[in-house]
């Protein structure tokens, strides 16, 4: 896999940037990120100038109402989605003049996705679902195997790894989604409401290993809510508000 | 490998979840597949049978008949005088060297009589080379010799068709008959040939020698004048040669003037059952043709399925874009899908294709041949069917913008 060369693109950038002279390097880093979405004749401003820096291992909650940015913002640190002006820097990768397939690429390497819905495959075994990543990064069908087992170990779905979505809970669903999205080893992981579908309990669940997978695992997580009790699992808040961040809170809760 | 294998179940599987749609899409392609294997298997079965009949002719064969064909129709002169003598065939067999074998025959119509069975058919008087020359062989008794042509003797061979008629279990050989209240005695039996190209009953005939035919039979006619003269050429090569030394050998003989047409015809056989070949080939390409359509109607059916299978797994699509799927990827898994499809198709196409040829060909009697080329190249060509039609499809589904197609309902 050849990945853009990372040195190059942070050391103009940051140079730039920095005002004292100073290098920094962070884990995320993203600058002045405007998006413009023109539907028919209607241009739409989602995303109005955001600036921010995430460092790695952290757990990062994003809250604001609907229509705020958060979902756009997420989608390009996901670099599912491309910025109209500003930058992102993931690890100092620069998505900016990527192709779709190294995107993709990036995509399958470094990212970990877990949606609201789930959206896992339905005609396909749990244990199917978490290979799915692996089958795009090539991985030969046994290692597959063996990853993904580990991945549903994790969390903690052993015994469940050939049955298919119709026959879990939600949250189990969750958590199968949630090894899928770990199973390649991503950098961050960004998770779109996650609890959004599961009821209070099963939602402190995934919480709670999101927590474990944060803490004991160093995985860096970023994950969009609208309820404050699952923000106040993330040891950061960021507030949207029509496509900027209007509160930037780290809480000395939940250590 | 494992990858190819591993791609081809997942698109089994995809293609089992709804298998009614599944095998109504491939009915298009089952059914284009086996009518061109029905289409080419009678083809060439026809064709074969052409060009067994052409060789049962006899082969590298020149017929030359008195008239000429110029003016719409056989043109015989007034009083119908025929104008070929046994003198022209002499001089065809001395003087052109590319000349196998000459015969020259006078023939009409008779009642060949048995005891109390009689049956009209055409005689033909001649010498025993034109047995040569027409590919006919002995199957009882024997040819007549030359000597009794020279001395007009009353002997005949028989072909199958008067043999079952008049004799029905008999052995003919040694018998009497009556043609034309002369006694002839039949010293031999021909091999059946069946019905020539143009469908006539080859063996409705009897041989008698040219010499016999003219004083006894046909005698009323002018000595000396032929009907017909069969020649056939040493080769296939030196046949357009020899046809060409005929003409020129018969206008001298004839003393006809350069601006004058031929009084007489040469006949290219060979020539003409060639052209009913080609017209044969041509007709099987036409009918394999036509249902080659039916195969492309079968990959439009395609097409449209895998236009709404994409529509309906647009969400699983953004799934495996957002983990990290390359168009490629999904190009290939789709393109995959719609080539399982149309190969299956192709291959019980081909199965029924066969078996439904045997049926009909038992009922029809139509003479049928299975070419591997044929099976093959209709495999390959349902292949290709199922990678061009699908290929849209995929492409369409490649393109798909994850985030919009996860949003999607």
């Amino acid at each position: 896999m050849n990945l853009p060369n990372h040195s190059a693109g942070i050391d103009s950038r940051s140079n730039k940037v920095s005002m004292t002279g100073r290098r920094v390097e962070s884990f995320i880093e993203v600058q002045e990120l405007e998006k413009l979405y023109r539907l028919g004749e209607v241009e739409v401003q989602a995303l109005r100038g955001v600036s921010l820096r995430i460092e790695k291992g952290e757990f990062v909650a994003i809250m604001g109402p609907s229509g705020s940015g958060k979902s756009t913002f997420m989608n390009i640190l996901g670099f599912l989605d491309q910025p109209t002006r500003g930058q992102y820097l993931l690890e100092g990768i620069n998505g900016e003049n990527l192709s779709r397939d190294e995107l993709a690429e990036i995509r399958n390497q470094k990212i970990g996705f877990v949606f609201q819905g789930f959206n896992l495959l339905a005609r396909t075994s749990a244990l199917g679902n978490v290979e799915l990543p692996l089958i795009y990064a090539r991985v030969s069908g046994v290692k597959r195997r063996e990853m993904a087992r580990r991945a549903l170990i994790e969390v903690g779905l052993e015994e469940r790894g050939h049955h298919h979505p119709s026959q879990l809970s939600g949250g189990e669903q969750q958590r199968v989604a949630i090894a899928r999205a770990l199973v390649n080893q991503p950098s961050i992981l960004l998770a779109d409401e996650p609890t959004g579908n599961l009821d209070s309990r099963t939602s402190i669940e995934v919480m709670e290993i999101f927590q474990h997978l944060n803490r004991d695992l160093g995985i860096t997580i970023i994950m969009i809510t609208h309820e404050q009790d699952i923000a106040s699992f993330a040891k950061r808040n960021i507030h949207f508000r029509d496509g900027r961040v209007v509160e930037d809170r780290n809480s000395a809760l939940q250590g | 490998m494992t990858t190819f294998l591993s791609s081809l179940r997942i698109a089994l599987r995809a293609l089992m979840v709804n298998k009614m749609r599944s095998a109504l899409t491939m009915l298009g392609i089952i059914i284009g597949v086996a009518a061109v294997i029905a289409m080419v298997a009678l083809g060439l079965g026809a064709q074969s049978r052409i060009s067994e009949q052409i060789a049962s002719m006899g082969s590298n064969l020149l017929m030359v008949v008195p008239g000429s064909f110029t003016s719409g129709g056989m043109r015989f002169g007034a009083g119908t005088r025929s104008t070929l003598t046994v003198e022209d065939a002499k001089a065809i067999a001395a003087e052109i060297p590319g000349v196998k074998y000459v015969a020259p025959s006078t023939s009409g119509s008779v009642q060949v009589v048995f005891g109390n069975q009689n049956w009209s058919t055409d005689a033909q008087g001649t010498m025993p080379e034109l047995l040569d020359i027409r590919n006919w062989s002995i199957a009882l008794g024997r040819a007549f010799t030359a000597q009794e042509v020279e001395s007009s003797a009353k002997v005949c061979i028989l072909g199958n068709t008067l043999v079952e008629n008049l004799f029905g279990g008999i052995d003919p050989i040694g018998q009497i008959v009556r043609i034309k209240r002369f006694p002839f005695t039949v010293i031999g039996v021909l091999e059946p040939k069946g019905q020539s190209g143009m469908g006539r009953d080859q063996d409705d005939i009897v041989f008698v020698p040219f010499t016999t035919a003219q004083k006894r039979l046909f005698g009323r006619d002018i000595p000396g004048m032929v009907r017909q003269i069969s020649v056939q050429a040493r080769g296939p090569e030196v046949l357009k040669e020899v046809e060409e030394q005929i003409k020129d050998l018969l206008r001298q003989r004839h003393r006809i003037l350069p601006n004058q047409e031929d009084d007489f015809t040469v006949r290219n056989l060979t020539e003409i059952m060639g052209t009913i070949e080609q017209t044969g080939k041509v007709m099987s390409l036409l009918l394999a043709s036509i249902a080659s359509i039916s195969l492309i109607v079968g990959g439009i059916g395609i097409m449209n399925i895998m236009l709404v299978s994409v529509t309906e797994r647009t969400r699983e699509i953004g799934i495996r874009i957002a983990v990290g799927a390359k168009g490629r990827d999904i190009l290939l898994q789709f393109l995959i899908e719609s080539l399982v499809l149309s190969l299956i198709g192709g291959l019980l196409g081909i199965g029924i294709g066969m078996v439904g040829t045997l049926i009909l060909s038992h009922f029809t009697q139509w003479p049928t041949l299975f070419s591997v080329n044929a099976i093959l190249l209709a495999f390959l060509f349902s292949g290709s069917v199922g990678v061009f039609f699908g290929f849209y499809p995929a492409r369409k589904a490649s393109l798909l913008n994850p985030i919009d197609a996860l949003r999607y309902e």
